[in-house]
């Protein structure tokens, strides 16, 4: 076999086709064959056996692992917005509590006000009708001061005139007729 | 210039072992890269698998990315009951990508741009299919040959063609590894070649950086060749384990 090997190393290039082509020599078949053989069977047990479960293990963890964190951050999202909306919420009803609170105190103030509003104005009322009352008074009392001073100076007059007092009730009658004219 | 069929050549380490079938089976060289090839995956594969970490260390995304890519060819070309199928698929894919790769070392030795080693494995994918396709479906796999919703008559011209197609994928498979591997070394080592001898023969060595810049793009080429056909290899036999599993047209 050695000796072959060495005949085909010296045939120059242009022999090397026919029987001296080394891939088309049938005598290395067997061996070649059974090298072949011997290493592909041992690769592929050993492949299918230990090398390829153990990287399909280590993938399989890996993916196990990233789906379990994704459901574990999918979870704490539900959670978060869980929070935010009860934050939420709470706010909501915080500021409708101050708006019903705030228009409360508004419409307690506005009735007190009222309230103040309408015993002043009554108040005003009754002093107003007093104080009226006080001129028609004064007014009348006025205007009997009036007819006294006509009833005198009625009498001054016809005492002028006439040279003699009048009786005080005929003066008093004529103004009277005379007033009531 | 240098043979470039020479790194093609098996070199016999030792006596010969033992006797199978009388032909003297020898330790090579191709054995020994076809053994370092095993023992680097089955190495990549335990170191970066031993820490399980839950954040993965550079060889241990390698080893994941590696594990995706292939679960993701078989995925989708073959299904997903096509899993119970994951390890041959993963284990052609990566000793044919380790195995292609070894080759693109200088002095290296390139398993796979032998033809027996490739129909080999070619044989073992289609044997794959038929045995399982006859286990999991009995005679209904070989409706796999009978298009449905054809005119009987047609039959007569379908049904040979539905069955020298299926008998031309394992020969389109290792044919194809086997033969790009082949080509791009031996395209890499004539455009090597000229190198050498374009600075032998006195003034024409100006010209020595032309070929000297192939040789590198090349080598570029090589390497992606190297990953593509050991994916092309990967998918192809997805592609006919889905028929395996699902024999219907």
């Amino acid at each position: 076999m050695a000796q072959t090997t060495n005949a085909t190393t010296q045939v120059p290039a242009s022999g090397g086709h026919g029987g001296g082509f080394p891939p088309f020599d049938s005598h290395t078949y067997a061996s070649q064959l059974v090298w072949l053989a011997i290493a592909f069977g041992a690769l592929y047990v050993l492949m299918a056996k230990v090398a390829l479960p153990r990287v399909a293990a280590i993938l399989e963890e890996r993916g196990r692992r990233v789906s379990e964190d994704l459901d574990q951050a999918a979870k704490l999202k539900g959670q978060t917005d869980a929070a935010i909306a009860a934050y939420e919420k709470a706010l909501a009803d915080a500021k409708s509590r101050a708006q019903a609170i705030a228009a409360e105190t508004r419409d307690k103030l506005a009735a007190e006000t009222d309230t103040r509003r309408k015993a002043l104005e009554a108040d005003l009322n009754t002093k107003l009708a007093a104080a009226e009352q006080q001129i028609v008074d004064g007014k009348a009392k006025a205007m009997l001061n009036v007819r006294g001073i006509a009833v005198d100076a009625a009498e001054a007059i016809v005492q002028r005139l006439a040279g003699k007092a009048p009786s005080r009730d005929e003066v008093e009658a004529a103004v009277t007729s005379t007033l009531a004219r | 210039m240098a043979d470039p069929i020479h790194q093609f050549e098996l070199k016999t380490i030792g006596a010969p072992l033992f006797k199978i079938g009388g032909s003297d089976i020898v330790l090579t060289n191709s054995a020994l890269f076809m053994f370092g090839a095993v023992a680097f995956i089955v190495a990549l594969m335990l170191m970066g698998t031993s820490a399980r970490s839950m954040v993965p260390s550079r060889i241990q995304s390698v080893v994941e990315m590696l594990y995706e890519f292939v679960a993701d060819t078989v995925r989708s070309s073959a299904g997903h009951d096509g899993m119970k199928f994951f390890p041959l698929v993963f284990s052609l894919f990566i000793f044919i990508l380790v195995l292609n790769l070894a080759g693109m070392i200088p002095g290296g030795f390139t398993v796979t741009s032998h033809i027996i080693i490739t129909a080999a494995l070619a044989a073992v994918v289609i044997l794959t299919v038929i045995i399982y396709g006859i286990m999991a479906h009995g005679t209904h796999f070989f409706g796999l040959f009978v298009p449905s919703g054809v005119h009987p008559l047609m039959l007569i011209i379908l049904v040979p063609i539905e069955v020298i197609s299926f008998i031309s994928r394992p020969i389109s498979l290792s044919v194809r590894l086997f033969a790009n591997m082949l080509a791009g070394h031996i395209a890499l080592k004539i455009f090597a070649g000229f190198i050498g001898s374009l600075l032998a023969a006195g003034a024409w060595g100006l010209l020595s950086p032309l070929p000297l810049a192939l040789t590198v793009a090349l080598t570029a080429l090589e390497v992606l060749v190297a990953v593509l056909q050991a994916y092309v290899f990967a998918t192809l036999t997805s592609i006919y384990l889905h028929d395996a599993l699902h024999p219907g047209h």
